[in-house]
């Protein structure tokens, strides 16, 4: 009898303790990662290649998804907003909306599929294949080398990604308003630009790199403890994209909150 | 008068993983300039032995000296520095597959600034030759490298900062008998021009005779054997008899579910 009153509670128990042993063990990745980006040596060529990975080689995904979504979204809003007469408001709610949320989570949720998943991809198999207990030999911190880069690459790079993929979304917007929904060029990009605040575009592009050090640091995490061969790498690579992707979509809400609660 | 230290020691050494005891207080000594080959079956310790003096592996106690310097108690800055002085070569090379071969050579220099990029190709050429490789490997990605060659680009990585303690991790894996004979010689070479420590770990007998001036036997965790490598086979141990001999019956039980 106690068994069946108190089984499901042990299950719950072990998965808080999982759980927070997960949080703990990645805020510890975390910190160790960033005390080695104030320490030398610094290693300038691996960041510079993490960046050029992320901000360049992302960049057509990031585009496609910012224009296709820029012109679903004027479609949209004009197919609800013709029911009241609000057609003029098109424009502004494709830039807020572009700028303050679905550019950096959209841009952030594909950079997750493709960075997250190659980081704990390359990371993993190093760690299955030994090469990260050969770094250590070889008098190299693999914190340092492998981890570190990375995380300041992809938090950098993410901003410049998603003021890129602001400017292609409001274009496409900008082409459906003007080629299909009749509206002036001029009074469309006005309307635009008198609606948009510095603060819609700071707080998409903070919310940008908060994204890019989380798709950063889960993806190392993941490959830098994934174990098991190939099963284990695929796993963490996995891993890595489910929880960058919930942790991205959390944390949008709290930013939110934090930039737009008053 | 008193013995000399003992290059690498090893006293009370303990290491378990969840429940599973892999080491149950390992003691070693190993001299300065000798040819240590640790025998044992799988799962038997071998690896997180070596790993732990390395530090790749930190154990549960125990006491592990270089040159008669309790590594465990040193500060993470001083152990790392110690590690410079450390060559590893790995059971499948682990070689950098992002790299060139050059850079995988030169990697410790380069990672110490002993040496300059510019600088790194001429001396991966120099080292890439000790092992009996023509200097054009070196722009090779590793990928295109065959097993040997890896064997040989791993040695070559191990050796180039010129360490004084080499730990070859199942040097002849995946080889075929020749090229296991080669590398082998290689070793030997590298290790004698370099007058370092070399401790080795193998199931190949054949191999642990030509590298090992002496052999240990690792079983449950423990070191049950140590003497010369070149008894193996006939040392009157029971153990390593059986072992070495690769004998079904004896005293050492392989653990087979039915």
């Amino acid at each position: 009898m106690a068994s069946v009153l108190f089984d499901p509670l042990a299950a719950i128990g072990r998965m808080v303790l999982g759980a927070c042993r997960t949080a703990g063990s990645v805020a510890l990745f975390a910190l160790e990662a960033i005390s080695h980006l104030v320490r030398p040596p610094f290693y300038g060529r691996l960041f510079w290649a993490a960046f050029l990975e992320v901000a360049w080689f992302s960049l057509p995904v990031v585009a496609l998804t910012a224009v296709f979504t820029g012109m679903v979204l004027a479609l949209q809003s004009y197919t609800g907003f013709a029911r009241f007469n609000a057609q003029s408001a098109i424009a502004s709610v494709v830039v807020i909306s572009l700028v303050r949320e679905l550019g950096p989570v959209l841009a952030a949720l594909m950079v997750a599929g493709r960075i997250g998943a190659s980081f704990a991809a390359v990371i993993g198999t190093m760690r299955v294949t030994d090469q990260i207990d050969a770094l250590t030999t070889l008098s190299t911190n693999p914190m340092k080398y492998l981890v570190a880069p990375r995380l300041l690459a992809a938090t950098l790079a993410m901003p410049l990604l998603v003021l890129v993929a602001d400017i292609l979304g409001v274009m496409g917007g900008w082409l459906i308003g003007t080629l299909k929904l009749g509206f002036v060029s001029a009074a469309y990009l006005k309307s635009t630009f008198d609606f948009l605040e510095t603060d819609d575009v700071v707080s998409g592009l903070v919310k940008a790199a908060v994204f890019g050090f989380i798709i950063a640091l889960m993806g190392t995490w993941c490959g830098y403890n994934s174990k098991g061969g190939a099963q284990g790498v695929g796993g963490a690579t996995t891993s890595a994209v489910v929880a960058s992707s919930i942790l991205i979509l959390a944390l949008d809400y709290v930013l939110t909150e934090i930039f737009f609660a008053q | 008068m008193s013995e000399p230290t003992p290059k690498i020691r090893m006293r009370g050494v303990r290491k378990s993983f969840g429940g599973k005891v892999v080491l149950d207080g390992v003691d070693l000594d190993v001299a300065a300039g000798q040819g240590l080959v640790i025998l044992g079956g799988s799962g038997s310790g071998k690896s997180v032995t070596i790993k732990c003096i390395l530090g790749l592996i930190e154990p549960d106690e125990g006491v592990i000296e270089i040159d008669g310097v309790d590594v465990l108690k040193l500060p993470r800055r001083e152990r790392e520095a110690l590690g410079d002085r450390i060559g590893m070569l790995f059971q499948n090379g682990a070689l950098f597959d992002s790299l060139p071969v050059w850079e995988n050579v030169c990697f410790k220099l380069l990672a110490q600034g002993r040496i300059t990029r510019a600088k790194a190709r001429d001396k991966a050429a120099e080292v890439l030759a000790q092992v009996g490789l023509a200097a054009t490997v070196g722009d090779l990605s590793p990928a295109e490298l065959s097993g040997g060659m890896q064997k040989r680009v791993g040695l070559a990585r191990a050796i180039a900062a010129q360490p004084d303690i080499i730990f070859f991790d199942e040097p002849t894996t995946g080889l075929d008998p020749i090229m296991g004979a080669v590398i082998d010689g290689l070793i030997v070479d590298c290790v004698q021009k370099l007058g370092a420590t070399a401790v080795s770990i193998t199931h190949d007998m054949a191999s642990a005779r030509r590298i090992g001036t002496t052999a240990a036997m690792i079983y449950h965790g423990r070191i049950v054997w140590t003497g010369p490598a070149e008894s193996l086979g006939r040392s009157g141990n029971a153990m390593v008899d059986q072992f070495a001999n690769g004998q079904r019956d004896g005293p050492i039980q392989m653990e087979l579910r039915k």
